[in-house]
């Protein structure tokens, strides 16, 4: 991104404003930070799409063929561990977000820059940590860590990796507050609460959960190093533990931070979606508040990961219903943005496809979740793969192509220059039918029985294995095809204009790419986010 | 099981897992219908709204009376589904947490990597568990080391195997065949391997395959010999020592609610009387005092399994103790069990009623 050329015109930006790596690497700019994060959360994309890709390879055949078992349990590990932590919690907030968040609201930055640029150091020291275990061996506990097997009996790197996601949490809470206090305190004048695009809205609701759901992880995790480090008892009933009050602490934030994942892909779909149809979202109050519901109600049903761990069973018909009623708002999001095409104007660009593709996926992800929440229906299918189906359609379906279809919504905004319509809207199609040929059989297979977390399994599991492993080869072309054409875009890709969507959102109304401080003039904003039938959105005062 | 190389749905084997299939074809359908209804609107929409000027759409008033109708539809229609789903799955979840009281009783015993199997007329198997069709069988789990769980797709159940407490599961096979065992819960390295079989035959063949099993004795048999083997009839009046001793009496005990020290109540079940044997101080019954040492590291859990058992076997109480009432069902780990005569568990003899 440094070396790319300049926009023709020699109008300064905050790309061009300084030069030298120091430059970047202290930067306060909220957009320069943006771009650290985008490398950062790349880099492990990439990573942990390759243990993706060895895990699929695996499974190709019944036999442990490929790797032995140890290294197949510490694939499957690295690559959850990489992609929740490392990947889906920060993308969409921290790349995007970071980018977004003072632009739509008029400021010229986030309310604390140097804690924004703080953010970003402990994320990749976090990282660092992960990477450090990846050299050194590596940890076998799955991502989800339980006692006791992660306490007393991993032979893993346990005590690193724990480390590593306690310190990248910090990242996530620093981020989550920069945010609520951005959107509180920095709003450009008459910009009130519900004039503020949606993805405000969903990225305040996410900040929230990140400010008070990541203490929970950071302090089961550091429980869980003190056992394993001290064998101070906890968890572990051979000191004294209960082994279940590591799920009850876990999900306690990791149920939380699913939301933390899926809700700002949903704030890129919303504006997505209404641009491309010129239209208003329908029920803007509805969807804003469904993502606060969300946020709130999303805290409160974390015993629905353990139906069959011994919860008494009155404790699992409350953490049953109350997760029904935790998926009533995201089917609202839903009706919502299909409503808002109604009498639409709708464009199919890239970024649209992303977002339809999502609003399918999404549905598929979170239909599935209603059986997992479904008592007599989980203790069959729980711990098999209908749930890696079901989790992959909501953070793979989902989150990764609301991050997709939003890097290529604002791209031109980002970086100024547009990036080959053809080639994305191809591979936009083909993630898509690799995803679903990837995943779809593993609802099946999952219903037949079998066991996540399973380097052998009988040969009877093998043809549906061999489809999910085909397309997860398509898949990761899919991927692989974006990252070619915008790189190429940077230095080669049409310059873009400062609106090149026709979008009615304050970051438009701004250069491409911003000056430093975002805008000339601070704006007045006098009207709603998505009003398309005027012509003047933002009168410059 | 493993003779047919691809198949699409499992094998339904048991008597709880028709209803499963039921609950499970109403969720399909529920997602079917509106999964196929977004798409449909979604690639209609996209067609017939496809931009053909420049010209900017007329904005739709969500505001009006319509556009509410419309969020209370799609909220409302959803819930009263989904609230189906819920009733539904719970209703199964119940009959799956309670065992009948006429269960036939496994202990299930997870390590690293293996399931041990031990049958109440003392049969031991490894990986593999011989069942009679049509009885309902209620297994008693714990694990010697990390969690487990115990899946058996073709009946449609699970339950987590938890070191240093029991958890159940029950089942009534309707099916002869044989059927996968599974371990779900992630357990290290081999995980993949903790596998095993379940044999569901006919009556007469699990009698034929019973009777040529171990001649250890019964359970509560082989509990006996371990409770005399440890002294512990030194200080706990029991079958064979009846006078009072300085611990409380086991006769009749189980089941049973107990009054300790401190004033609570706990009911007497197969987790209270494995903690009083490896934590004795844990809980102590009023009127008496902290004077038992631990057995922690002297009995493995297989042999915790027998001393429960064997509790359990106790005759009917000499009307020494306090205060002693049967105490409801309440939780799928506590099923009421009225104490069983000393003299019901033989070798070779499945017996009815004894839980």
């Amino acid at each position: 991104m440094i070396t790319a050329t300049p926009p023709v015109e020699t109008k300064k930006n905050y790309l061009n404003q300084t030069e030298g790596l120091k430059s970047w690497l202290l930067t306060h700019d909220h957009k320069r930070i943006c771009i650290l994060y985008l490398l950062g959360v790349t880099f492990f994309f990439a990573l942990g799409g390759i243990f993706a890709v060895l895990i699929r390879l695996e499974l190709a055949t019944p036999a442990g063929d490929l790797v032995e078992s140890n290294t197949y349990n510490k694939l499957f590990t690295m690559h959850g561990v990489i992609m929740v932590f490392l990947f889906l919690i920060p993308s969409i907030p921290a790349v995007l977000g970071n980018f977004l968040i003072p632009l739509m609201i008029g400021a010229k930055d986030v309310a604390f820059p140097r804690v924004n640029l703080l953010s970003w150091y402990i994320y990749m020291i976090g990282g660092c940590f992960v990477l450090t275990v990846l050299f050194m061996g590596g940890v076998d506990t799955g991502w989800t860590f339980y006692t006791p097997f992660s306490s007393s009996y991993s032979n893993g790197y346990v005590i690193a990796t724990g480390l590593g996601i306690f310190i990248a949490g910090f990242s996530s809470i620093l981020t989550g507050l920069n945010f609520i206090v951005t959107i509180h305190r920095m709003r450009a004048p008459g910009l009130t609460w519900f004039r503020l695009p949606l993805f405000v809205w969903a990225h305040y609701a996410t900040s929230m959960i990140q400010v008070l759901g990541t203490p929970v992880i950071a302090v089961t995790l550091f429980l869980l190093v003190l056992e394993r480090g001290l064998h101070i008892g906890f968890f572990d009933p051979a000191y004294g533990g209960d082994p279940v009050l590591f799920q009850h602490m876990f999900w306690f934030y990791s149920h939380p931070a699913v939301y933390i994942m899926i809700l700002p892909s949903m704030g890129v779909v919303t504006e997505i979606i209404t641009t491309f149809s010129s239209k208003k979202p329908f029920g803007y109050t509805f969807i804003a508040f469904s993502s606060v519901a969300i946020a709130v109600f999303g805290f409160i049903v974390w015993g629905h990961h353990l139906f069959v761990s011994g919860q008494s069973a009155y404790a699992g018909m409350v953490f049953s219903i109350l997760s029904y009623v935790v998926a009533i708002p995201s089917a609202i999001k839903v009706f919502n943005w299909t409503a808002t095409m109604y009498k639409g104007s709708v464009r199919m660009t890239t970024p649209m496809l992303y977002a339809l593709g999502f609003i399918g996926l999404f549905t598929v992800g979170g239909l599935t979740g209603l059986f997992l929440a479904s008592l007599g229906m989980d203790v069959h299918l729980t711990d098999t793969y209908f749930v890696i189906a079901h989790f992959h359609y909501v953070m793979v379906g989902g989150a990764i192509m609301g991050f997709l279809g939003g890097i290529h919504y604002w791209w031109p905004k980002i970086f100024g220059r547009m990036y080959n319509e053809g080639w994305s809207k191809i591979s936009a199609i083909i993630i898509f039918i690799g995803f679903n040929l990837t995943f779809f059989p593993q609802f099946i297979l999952g219903y037949m029985g079998m066991p996540r977390r399973y380097h052998v399994y009988p040969p009877e599991f093998q043809v549906l294995n061999v489809l999910s492993s085909a397309g997860a080869s398509i898949l990761g072309i899919g991927y692989l095809i974006p990252f070619c054409y915008l790189l190429w875009s940077l230095k080669y890709g049409p310059i873009a204009p400062p609106n090149p969507w026709g979008a009615t959102t304050l970051e438009w109304q701004t250069s491409s790419p911003p000056p430093t401080e975002n805008f000339e003039v601070t704006p007045v904003v006098t009207q709603e986010a998505y009003t398309y039938t005027s012509e003047e959105v933002v009168h410059v005062g | 099981m493993g003779e047919k190389s691809f198949q699409l749905f499992p094998e339904a084997a048991s008597s709880i897992a028709g209803q499963v299939d039921g609950l499970y074809a109403y969720l399909v359908l529920v997602s079917a219908f509106f999964s196929l209804l977004i798409a449909f609107l979604v690639v209609f929409f996209a067609i017939k709204y496809r931009r053909k000027n420049d010209e900017v759409p007329k904005p739709v008033d969500e505001h009006s009376v319509g556009g509410m109708v419309l969020e209370i539809v799609w909220s409302v229609i959803p819930l009263g589904l989904s609230m189906i789903m819920f009733a539904w799955g719970a209703s199964i979840f119940f009959t799956e947490s309670r065992p009948p009281a006429d269960s036939m009783e496994i202990f299930v015993t997870g390590k690293q990597w293996m399931w041990k199997i031990q049958h109440n007329e003392g049969a031991r198997e490894i990986n593999e568990l011989h069942v009679p069709v049509n009885r309902n069988i209620r297994l008693t789990l714990t694990s010697e080391d990390v969690i487990h769980d115990f899946y058996v797709p073709a009946f449609r159940t699970k339950t987590d195997v938890l070191p240093g407490r029991y958890t159940t599961e029950w089942f009534r096979p309707t099916k002869v065949g044989a059927y996968h065992i599974f371990c779900a819960e992630y357990c290290g390295t081999k995980h993949s391997g903790m596998i095993g079989t379940v044999y569901v035959m006919n009556e007469a063949d699990y009698n034929t395959w019973l009777g040529a099993g171990s001649g250890e004795g019964s359970m509560a048999e082989q509990g006996e010999s371990l409770f005399n083997q440890l002294g512990c009839g030194t200080c706990h009046p029991s079958a064979l020592n009846k006078q009072n001793g300085r611990c409380p009496n086991l006769n009749g005990l189980f089941g049973t609610t107990v009054e300790l020290k401190d004033g609570t109540k706990v009911r007497a079940d197969e987790s209270y009387i494995r903690e009083s044997v490896l934590y004795p101080q844990a809980k102590i019954v009023a009127g008496y005092d902290d004077i038992m040492p631990t057995f922690k590291g002297l009995v493995t859990e297989d042999g915790l399994l027998k001393l429960v058992e064997y509790v359990k076997s106790l005759g009917p109480k000499d009307g020494t103790e306090s205060s002693a009432t049967p105490a409801p069902t309440q939780t799928s780990t506590s099923p009421q069990a009225p104490a069983r005569p000393a003299n019901a568990a033989r070798p070779g003899q499945p017996i009815p009623g004894n839980r």
